[in-house]
């Protein structure tokens, strides 16, 4: 309970502070995330297909997209 | 009319196809991206091939997407299944080949506002037996500078299910899935994503054309065996959870991977595995090179030759292959070419084929061409297939 406590207090501590967390890649440092390579679906038209060859053959389905954004589906 | 319904019981899991791509369409029509920025303009025709297990599906896909105002980007794809079909189940139960179309339609828009993105979009497919429209609207936002992203969305789809052969049958589907995914950059050349999604289905799910097999006589298999059509839930509840990440390389390569877990309430407990390397030289040309590896465990009610015939409408009974103890293999070879630039209009021209070998080893799911054994005792079934994928992108 007491541990459960001081978690609890450290986690408001970061929520409310901040605690200097600062976002740690600078936009100059971005150029290999803007390369096209970086895209988890990079020609969507051809993805969107092996999806559907997969979904169709299995009994599993979704949360195979790329996160963010869109509509959250991909 | 037995005749007409033989031949319609040997179509595949036309139901399962149709209802499924409306998930990749809205995936299609979403342009992943792991920053608040609309997806960039471009064209695609695509001509796709499938082959294998005496099933051969082609057609073409075109998606067009334009922006309008830096804000607002609407993009519309059309896509045709061609199928011609003598697959293990339309051989075993002693049809012929059929063939058949499908046509999908799917119209999308997405409105950038600050560091957000509001999508929506409708998806439309139709074929002789079956019908299913889907919507979705969904929204996204990036934060902490840009480093992370969150987004949900929901989709419903309202499918209409036929058979063909039985003029009056007409059954209703309600298909919703909610999504959460949250993408966030680790460092400089390396992003992760986790996405979850919980799908609930509701009405006739069943696939009218499947049957399952049970004994004549329980105490004496070789008395051989009778087949009934198959008897579904009428609903059915699954999560999904995966991980995915890139991470860039110093000659301009990329190493992916990505995991997914999937469970549903029917028992069926799958597992979902690919690795992936992107190379590029010569400033033109991409090579990517990846293997999938998927397992899954059987549904609860299914099983490969049942002892009797099912009691009444929650006896379930399933011997779909897909709902069988399987796993599957997928090398894949994909090589991309940028062409000189062809008209100052263009921004880039590429061309891409792209080369899919699958290979699926069912553990509790017979070949029953085996008509020499016993019932129960034939060889388990095995395919093999190709997937091709011609495509000609064009960013303006």
């Amino acid at each position: 309970m007491k541990r459960s406590c001081l978690l609890l207090a450290l986690l408001i501590c970061i929520a409310s502070s901040g605690c200097g967390v600062q976002p740690w890649v600078k936009p100059y440092e971005r150029n290999m995330l803007a390369d096209p390579l970086m895209n988890f679906d990079r020609d969507p038209v051809a993805s969107a297909y092996s999806h559907h060859v997969h979904q169709a053959r299995e009994g599993a389905r979704g949360a195979e997209g790329g996160g963010g954004g869109g509509c959250g589906c991909n | 009319m037995a005749e007409v319904v033989a031949v319609a019981a040997t179509k595949t899991n036309t139901a399962l196809i149709a209802a499924r791509l409306l998930m990749s369409a809205a995936m299609l029509i979403s342009a992943a991206s792991h920053a608040a920025v609309l997806p960039e303009e471009r064209a695609d025709a695509m001509y796709h091939s499938y082959d294998g297990g005496g099933v051969t599906i082609d057609g073409p896909s075109v998606l067009v997407r334009k922006n309008f105002a830096e804000t607002v980007s609407a993009s519309a794809n059309y896509y045709v299944d061609n199928i011609s079909s003598a697959s293990i189940d339309v051989v075993t139960s002693g049809a012929s080949r059929y063939s058949e179309k499908r046509t999908e339609y799917s119209v999308g828009a997405q409105y950038l506002y600050d560091k957000s993105i509001i999508s929506g979009g409708v998806t439309r497919s139709d074929e002789s037996d079956y019908e299913a429209e889907t919507w979705y609207v969904g929204v996204s936002q990036d934060f902490f500078g840009d480093l992370s992203n969150i987004s949900f969305s929901y989709s419903r789809g309202d499918d209409l299910v036929r058979q063909t052969g039985i003029d009056d049958f007409e059954e209703e589907v309600l298909r919703q899935n909610f999504r959460i995914g949250f993408s966030q950059v680790i460092k400089a050349n390396w992003i992760m994503s986790l996405n979850y999604e919980l799908g609930t289905d509701e009405g006739y799910l069943n696939n009218p054309y499947r049957s399952y097999r049970y004994l004549n006589d329980p105490l004496d298999p070789t008395a051989g065996y009778q087949l009934a059509q198959e008897v579904y839930p009428n609903t059915r509840t699954s999560d999904a959870a995966s991980l995915r990440m890139l991470y860039y390389l110093p000659w301009r390569a990329v190493i992916g991977g990505n995991y997914r877990y999937f469970s549903d309430d029917w028992g069926i407990a799958a597992h979902t595995a690919q690795i992936s390397y992107t190379h590029t030289f010569r400033d033109r040309w991409v090579i990517d090179l990846k293997y999938r590896y998927y397992q899954q465990g059987d549904a609860d009610f299914y099983d490969d030759l049942f002892q009797f015939a099912s009691q009444d409408s929650r006896d379930y009974r399933a011997r779909d292959k897909e709902m069988s103890d399987f796993d599957s293999s997928t090398l894949s070879l994909h090589v991309s070419y940028e062409l000189p630039q062809l008209h100052q209009l263009l921004d880039r021209t590429a061309l891409s084929l792209q080369w899919d070998h699958m290979f699926f080893n069912y553990n509790n799911f017979s070949n029953l061409t085996d008509v020499e054994a016993a019932p129960g005792e034939e060889k388990l079934y095995e395919l093999e297939a190709d997937v091709v994928k011609v495509l000609l992108s064009i960013w303006y």
